[in-house]
């Protein structure tokens, strides 16, 4: 069944059943949210996107309020745009007033609402810290709830999205705060690490620790690309300042996977950078001095070289190898990290170049 | 993935990951720790039984944390996937939940799989696998009514020395219940690493080309003689579990190895290493200096997925871009590069091997795409399958052999790819190594979440260090006081083949009897212990069942 109203004067039709908000959304016109996300379950509690609705006394959150037949919604009136005043007001009233080094700021939904409704912190404000920075041990989520607003969406991604519930609402009133399990750390109350909640929070209260101080949205450049641990195949943006990766965030677009990723794909980038990494090729003394090989003492040492040395001095033994004891003494071991396209020539080179079939990878193991 | 091979004629995964979790009324997990191998999907079962009741049965010997997700978990001794299994299809077949016309239809060879069948009497299987009667009865209505139903395993299923067939009798009580070809359903292998299934896909097995084009065949030969000017002979080459073993026999003598770690990642690691002193000349390409880099003459630096451009294909055959963020560190080179670099020299080498003219004979890549190019050309099932589709946001899942095809997220919807279905007589037999009185335990190995594989990555990763940052090994309660274990925290567990110390994880995680050890760490790696008793047709490693005694260490 499909229901007629007007938003803003424009007449829309959508299917019954239709929150304002998708409603408004549908037809390209713009209801600003703060604890609403698409992927979970709306609450309506922030009371930002709230609309007036002809008819109704109070104001009504559009993430909640279904249409009806005839409806008339203004989403921009004078009394819709002074209650989000408002509101945002009471939340920076109660918010610490450090964007100017907050690791969130240019990725924040809070700091973009109050520069859009400019508000500013009114002068009976902000106090001082009510909670520890960084208060949980958590390796990967560094959390400060000096700077939440109470908004749920961590509450509900580790709810909906991780199904793993470890977060919750403690205490009463003023006294309200987010809490892991029973006002426990993080990994007692049984988190996985996934860093769900902390791509879904609007705010700089969950951040991710690993990337602290190293740079901020405007500061990095986002690269699309695939997961290198399992075969799941999670797309994630690689967070890169200075030709270093200094996180990792969710990309809505991921066709797997949408926001979500699990431990190793949001956090376990740091190998890349590792001062283990080989970063020039070597070869063994023996190799470079001509000698047979031993294993023992210095001709067994490793030396640094140049590329034209060592793949001279490897394609020479192979094709030694493979002329003298036949393409068949030669075994390749393929990559199952590395790209089908290299894969795809240790193929070749085994079969065109070695000419045999001795090529295998860890699909076994 | 032989075993599907032989009964459907292809090895993937059927179905898509978001139809299981979107479609699947029942999902049968067997042999798939998947909510720490596979933690994203298991994260999409977990939503799917929370939100849409979705029913889980979970068979393993581990009460691993997807069964606080499952209606029903099946703690079967292992080793007996297969009596399990025929034990429920017998069920099915006494209560009629069998769907003939299927049968019928799309199958073949039904008779005789179903008198062997007939021999897993409940009350047997029972007696061999350790499942209640009751629970083997409960198990098979579950699957038998809900459906669409989708069954999921992993290393569980084939590290086994009957992991063929292990796979080849999930496969026939999927077409029992009629369950493939459609969403929610079929037989769905996941397969670890990010790009497992690309490895496959592009011919790094021994007895096929790319696509699965088997060596033995005069037609594919001729095809990639014609293509690359020369190619190899009609008989199937040696696998990884030969290949190293070969080394120490001496009919192989040079090992080219890019990005693997079989110190750490093969079974039996004594003789391993034992192999790898033997052979004459190892190149080594990898980004770090890996536990096998002490036995290689060179070293060969690649780099991370972070630093290259190209493609993975993931565990349900979607192709997806990787795309180079960082460049490559100090003098370190895509692996593409490189290999392509000693193609050139070896050919320029000469020596006795004569390559012709043919359009794919040569080794100058500007990039990736330029050879995936040639994949296309080469490769009928990534025949469609090109960078500028998947750079547009295209999702593509192979098969998809040209341009203007949108690929296939689910298999064998109208037949299979051999035809019809081949149901496989398939009869229990126990591992190669059992508990005695020697060495009384059971050992179960694998991975954990927050590490990956030999551990090369992940224990460079310091936060999951932090998290899980030495190696711990499971035993049972009741174990643990038997064993005296009370307040001592170290175990020492000793196989046939080596010995390791750690310390221990005292849970109910795994049954008594059974100690569960991982082999993400090179101070105490589960496959210093692990068998190599191979699968004689896949010649996978039965990692998954071995004998060990363990003592408490003061
Ligand atoms: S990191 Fe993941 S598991 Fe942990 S609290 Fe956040 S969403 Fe939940
Ligand atoms: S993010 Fe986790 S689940 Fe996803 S591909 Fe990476 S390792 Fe697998």
């Amino acid at each position: 069944m499909a229901v007629n109203l007007t938003i803003d004067g424009k007449p829309v039709e959508v299917p019954e059943g239709t929150t304002i908000l998708k409603a408004a959304r549908m037809h390209g016109i713009t209801v600003p949210t703060l604890c609403y996300h698409k992927d979970l379950t709306p609450t309506g509690n922030c009371r930002i996107c709230v609309v007036e609705v002809t008819g109704q006394r109070f104001l009504q959150a559009a993430c909640v309020t279904p249409v009806w037949e005839g409806m008339e919604v203004k989403t921009h009136s004078e009394r819709a745009v002074g209650s989000r005043r408002k509101t945002l007001e009471l939340m920076l009233a109660n918010h610490p007033q450090d964007c100017l080094t907050c690791d969130a700021s240019g990725s924040c939904e809070l700091q973009d609402l109050a520069y859009e409704y400019e508000v500013e912190v009114p002068q009976w404000g902000y106090k001082g810290t009510r909670y520890v920075t960084d208060s949980d041990p958590n390796p990967f989520v560094r959390v400060d709830f000096n700077k939440c607003i109470l908004c749920r969406r961590c509450v509900l991604a580790c709810e909906e999205i991780q199904a793993r519930n470890v977060w919750g609402i403690g205490y009463r009133g003023f006294e309200e705060v987010i809490v892991a399990g029973a006002d426990t750390t993080m990994l007692d109350a049984r988190c996985e690490s996934c860093g769900q909640c902390v791509a879904y929070c609007p705010t700089g209260a969950l951040t991710n620790k690993m990337s602290y101080g190293l740079g901020r949205a405007h500061q990095v450049t986002k690269v699309t690309t695939t997961c290198t641990y399992c075969g799941v195949g999670c797309q994630l943006d690689l967070e890169v300042k200075d030709n270093r990766i200094i996180g990792v965030s969710s990309n809505p677009d991921a066709p797997v996977n949408g926001m979500a990723l699990c431990v190793k794909g949001r956090y376990g980038y740091d190998f890349v950078h590792h001062p283990d990494r080989l970063t020039r090729p070597q070869v063994r003394r023996y190799l470079l001095e001509g000698g047979s090989k031993s294993r023992q003492g210095s001709s067994w040492d490793w030396v640094e070289t140049d590329w034209d040395t060592a793949l001279d001095i490897t394609a020479r033994k192979l094709v030694a190898t493979r002329d003298t004891d036949g393409p068949d003494s030669i075994g390749v071991l393929t990559s199952a990290k590395c790209l089908n396209e290299e894969n795809y020539l240790m193929n070749k080179v085994a079969r065109q170049v070695i000419g045999t079939n001795n090529i295998d990878h860890c699909a076994r193991l | 993935m032989a075993g599907l091979a032989t009964s459907f004629g292809s090895g993937a995964m059927s179905n898509s990951m978001d139809d299981i979790a979107n479609d699947a009324e029942a999902v049968l997990i067997i042999g798939s720790n998947t909510t720490e191998q596979h933690p994203v999907f298991g994260t999409m079962l977990r939503r799917a039984v929370n939100k849409r009741g979705l029913k889980i049965i979970v068979a393993d010997p581990r009460k691993i944390d997807i069964t606080e997700f499952a209606v029903l978990h099946l703690r079967h001794k292992p080793g007996t996937d297969i009596a399990l299994i025929n034990g429920l299809m017998h069920i099915i077949l006494e209560k009629g939940w069998e769907d003939t016309a299927f049968i019928e239809e799309r199958c073949e060879d039904f008779d005789a799989f179903k008198e062997t069948v007939m021999n897993y009497p409940p009350d047997k299987v029972a007696e061999i696998t350790r499942v209640p009667v009751e629970q083997l009865y409960q198990a098979a209505e579950i699957l038998a009514t809900n459906k669409p139903m989708a069954v999921i395993w992993a290393m569980g299923i084939t590290q086994h020395t009957v992991g063929m067939r292990n796979v080849m009798s999930l496969a026939n009580l999927q077409m029992l219940l009629a369950n493939m070809g459609k969403p929610g359903s079929g037989v769905n292998p996941l397969r670890g690493q990010n790009n497992v299934q690309g490895a496959c896909d592009m011919g790094g097995l021994p007895n096929v080309y790319p696509a699965y084009q088997p060596v033995i065949n005069e037609e594919a030969q001729k095809k990639f003689q014609d293509a690359w000017g020369a190619t190899s002979s009609l008989k199937v080459g040696r696998t990884v579990t030969e290949m190293i073993p070969d080394a120490a026999e001496g009919k192989v003598k040079a090992l080219y190895i890019l990005g693997e770690d079989p110190v750490m990642s093969d079974p039996d690691t004594n003789h391993i290493r034992h192999c790898l002193e033997a052979c004459e000349f190892i190149v080594l390409q990898e980004i770090f200096p890996s536990e096998t880099a002490p036995y290689a003459d060179v070293l060969l630096p690649g780099v991370s997925f972070a630093e290259k451009t190209g493609t993975f294909t993931n565990t349900e055959r979607r192709v997806q871009m990787v795309h180079k963020a960082v460049e490559p560190l100090g003098e370190a080179q895509p692996d593409w590069w490189i290999t392509a670099e000693l193609a050139k020299r070896m050919v320029a080498a000469g020596g006795g091997r004569q390559i012709a003219a043919g359009p794919y004979a040569g080794w100058d890549y500007a990039d990736s795409d330029a050879i995936m190019t040639e994949i296309n050309a080469l490769t009928p099932s990534y025949g469609g399958i090109t960078h500028a589709r998947l750079e547009k946001g295209e999702r593509l899942q192979w098969p998809c052999p040209n341009v203007e095809h949108p690929g296939t997220p689910i298999l064998h919807s109208k037949q299979f790819s051999r035809g019809r279905g081949k149901f496989m007589p398939i009869d229990h037999v126990d591992p190669a190594e059992l508990p005695d009185a020697d060495y009384p335990f059971f050992l179960n190995t694998g991975r954990v979440l927050y590490h990956y594989h030999g551990g090369e990555m992940t224990r460079r990763a310091q936060g999951l260090m932090e998290v899980y940052g030495q190696p711990l090994i499971e035993v049972n309660p009741e174990d643990a006081a038997r064993l005296g274990l009370n307040g001592e925290k170290r175990v020492r567990v000793t196989s046939r083949r080596g010995s390791i110390e750690a310390e221990a994880w005292v849970t109910d995680r795994v049954p008594p009897g059974m100690v569960y050890a991982n082999f993400h760490f090179p101070e105490a790696s589960a496959n210093e212990l692990t068998i190599a008793a191979l699968d004689p047709v896949a010649k996978i490693p039965e990692y998954k069942v071995c004998a060990v005694k363990v003592e408490a260490v003061k």
